[in-house]
């Protein structure tokens, strides 16, 4: 992806520097992980080989005229071997960072009787809006979910006290509580990635894990194209190339939250 | 002061052991939950809080009420409150307690909740909302407390109370506003997102919480040698029946804006919860029954003769009670939910171990209330003798 390393900086970018005093770390058990208690900034959050990708804000375009049932389906099961998210029998306990819903339903505010074909039916995906200005980060008690200064919107599961205030302010529906152990129900696990207990939230993170080693997230590296990442804050940058020739749109935007993921149409 | 909570009637401990036993079945339901998970309760995925947060938010209105006593007493001087002026700071301690139990019940990682102090984060209600509680407990422990033990001395309460009392009635309000701001500063929840909820929270609670203090006014008199008054109890009905008028009021203002603006975001979970919404409507009979009992104790309490009437004047309080309890307890904070952020419709509604452990934390409320009132009406024996 051409753009992404021209987007790329060297590892230590100014756009993750002094997270303060987050403990970033400890919801993080992967090898890729340093562990630390207390003090700690973002860079350390994972350990950063020299291919690391960096941005000022990472942000997505999702290419709605390049999607299929089948794309979404690989991006979903992409996500979930990369994120060890368990597959519950009961709906009401399920965990979803990547899903897809009919436009009705992805735009509610949105909706038109007379909407073009196309979308009527289509699988659109949604997943966490990693909002410049989130109301989940303002709404946790404990700072167990905070804003990294690339944007990304992080959970430190350690520190959660599973009390949901964040999934009452996420506007999109967008976490999930583990209502009960979720070791129990994921097929194979992901040994790079940790695995969650019972009583917290979690959330896409836009696999801050798999940047940190240079990778593109999951659900872009399976989305044929569909799925565009990149760092909203560089004009170069191949979102904001499509952003500049296609109108787009984003979920509830009227709310003031600023997602960062975009949906062309 | 504290002894005349265990020197009492085989009744009193028919009472206390029937509550501990309510406490022990409940408790071994909440170490199921956290066994399990939270997957034992109905709540899910789009219903994220249930029967546990909308116990809390309904007794912090409780708790609340006491400053429906200390305003007319403190400021107005209005001497019949005196003799129960207590009653209602105890029973806003015991409601308090109960408010912090139900938070831990809700709570996925209970064992991390000091997490709150050693991350203090201000930007979170939550924050906030833990700090009110704390003091206001605090404060009604020690005014409560203090003006009792005074009065077993026959002596003035220490001159420190007084501003402490004077600091009880806004603390009092920031309580219940605290817990509407929980709510209503939340973007994405259309039902929540309203400048009066703090103001109709008030309300209802100034309904709720003084008709269970009749309620157990009228209890107290009837099991014990203690009479807390007729006038007493008399005022104390015209304060729920304000309230209860208020609360309705600013509903149906609610409801007016909703429903006139025809906005979906804030329309759709008020005909989710009184109509039903694409086919769901388990809340629906539930509303409707709220509504007819909070709307019939304000008739009742409207007519001077059923008013004066103690029979008729408890019936009103009971329907007072359970019409805000449903509407505030089951009614705000699922209806909030449905439909969810997508535009879906999942329903909720508690399970049996849900319920169990929310009883047990009433039978803990309870005990707790019991054993302040026993102080209570053990001093009042004592300066009667």
């Amino acid at each position: 992806m051409e753009n992404n390393r021209r987007s790329f900086l060297k590892f230590a970018g100014v756009s993750v520097l002094g997270l303060g005093s987050l403990s970033l770390l400890d919801g993080l058990t992967s090898e890729d992980v340093i562990a630390s208690s207390g003090q700690a900034s973002a860079e350390e959050t994972y350990k950063k080989t020299k291919n690391a990708l960096t941005a000022k804000r990472w942000g997505m375009v999702i290419d709605t005229r390049k999607l299929t049932g089948g794309i979404c389906h690989k991006m979903e099961k992409a996500c979930r071997e990369a994120h060890n998210i368990p597959e519950h029998e009961n709906k009401k306990h399920e965990i979803k960072w990547i899903w897809d819903a009919h436009y009705k339903h992805v735009f509610p505010g949105k909706t038109d009787e007379f909407l073009v074909e196309r979308l009527k039916e289509l699988p659109i995906p949604v997943l966490c809006n990693q909002c410049a200005n989130p109301p989940c980060v303002q709404a946790c008690p404990t700072q167990a979910t905070f804003q990294r200064e690339d944007g990304i919107v992080m959970m430190d599961f350690h520190r959660c006290i599973g009390c949901r205030f964040c999934m009452a302010a996420c506007p999109y529906g967008s976490r999930s509580f583990n209502f009960r152990d979720p070791r129990e129900a994921i097929a194979h696990e992901n040994k790079d990635f940790p695995t969650r207990m019972k009583g917290v939230v979690e959330k896409c993170n836009f696999c801050a894990e798999r940047l940190a080693v240079g990778k593109q997230p999951a659900c872009v590296e399976v989305s044929n194209g569909a799925l565009v990442f990149g760092d909203l804050e560089d004009p170069q940058s191949k979102v904001r190339q499509l952003l500049k020739e296609n109108y787009a749109i984003r979920r509830k935007q009227n709310l003031g939250s600023n997602p960062s993921v975009y949906y062309l149409v | 002061m504290l002894e005349k909570a265990l020197k009492g009637s085989k009744a009193y401990w028919i009472w206390v052991f029937a509550l501990l036993g309510i406490i022990a079945v409940g408790f071994g339901f909440y170490l199921k939950q956290l066994d399990f998970g939270l997957g034992i309760t109905g709540m899910s995925r789009d219903v994220t809080w249930g029967f546990y947060i909308a116990q809390f938010t309904f007794l912090v209105g409780v708790a609340a009420s006491a400053v429906m006593l200390v305003i007319p007493y403190y400021l107005h001087n209005y001497k019949a409150f005196g003799k129960i002026t207590i009653m209602g700071e105890f029973l806003a301690i015991s409601s308090v307690i109960m408010c912090i139990l139900f938070i831990i019940a809700d709570l996925g990682q209970p064992f991390r909740l000091l997490n709150v102090l050693l991350y203090p984060t201000p930007h979170s209600m939550l924050f906030w909302d833990m700090l009110v509680l704390s003091g206001y407990l605090m404060i009604n422990l020690v005014v409560g407390w203090n003006v009792l033990d005074a009065e077993r001395n026959s002596v003035p309460p220490a001159k420190w109370i007084k501003p402490l009392i004077y600091l009880s009635v806004p603390w009092a309000i920031s309580i219940h506003t605290v817990t509407a701001f929980l709510y209503c500063g939340l973007p994405g929840r259309g039902f929540w997102l309203t400048a009066i909820l703090a103001p109709r929270f008030l309300a209802s609670a100034f309904a709720a919480g003084p008709s269970f203090l009749i309620l157990l006014c009228l209890l107290v008199r009837k099991v014990t040698t203690f009479d807390p008054g007729k006038e007493q109890i008399q005022s104390l009905a015209k304060v729920v029946v304000y309230g209860s008028i208020a609360n309705m009021f600013f509903f149906l203002c609610e409801v007016f804006v909703a429903m006139y603006s025809q906005i979906p975001e804030h329309m759709d979970h008020l005909q989710y919860l009184f109509f039903g919404l694409h086919g769901h409507g388990i809340l629906v009979p539930w509303m409707w029954t709220a509504m007819v009992l909070i709307v019939s104790g304000i008739l009742l309490l409207l007519i001077p003769a059923a008013r004066k009437n103690e029979s008729v004047l408890a019936v009103a309080c009971v329907f007072t009670f359970i019409g805000i309890w449903i509407d505030k307890g089951m009614g705000m904070v699922a209806g909030g939910f449905v439909p969810n952020p997508l535009h879906e419709v999942n329903e909720y509604f508690p399970t049996f171990a849900e319920v169990m452990i929310g009883v047990a934390v009433y039978a803990t409320g309870f005990l707790v209330l019991t054993m302040l009132y026993k102080v209570f009406i053990g001093v009042k024996a004592e300066l009667a003798a």
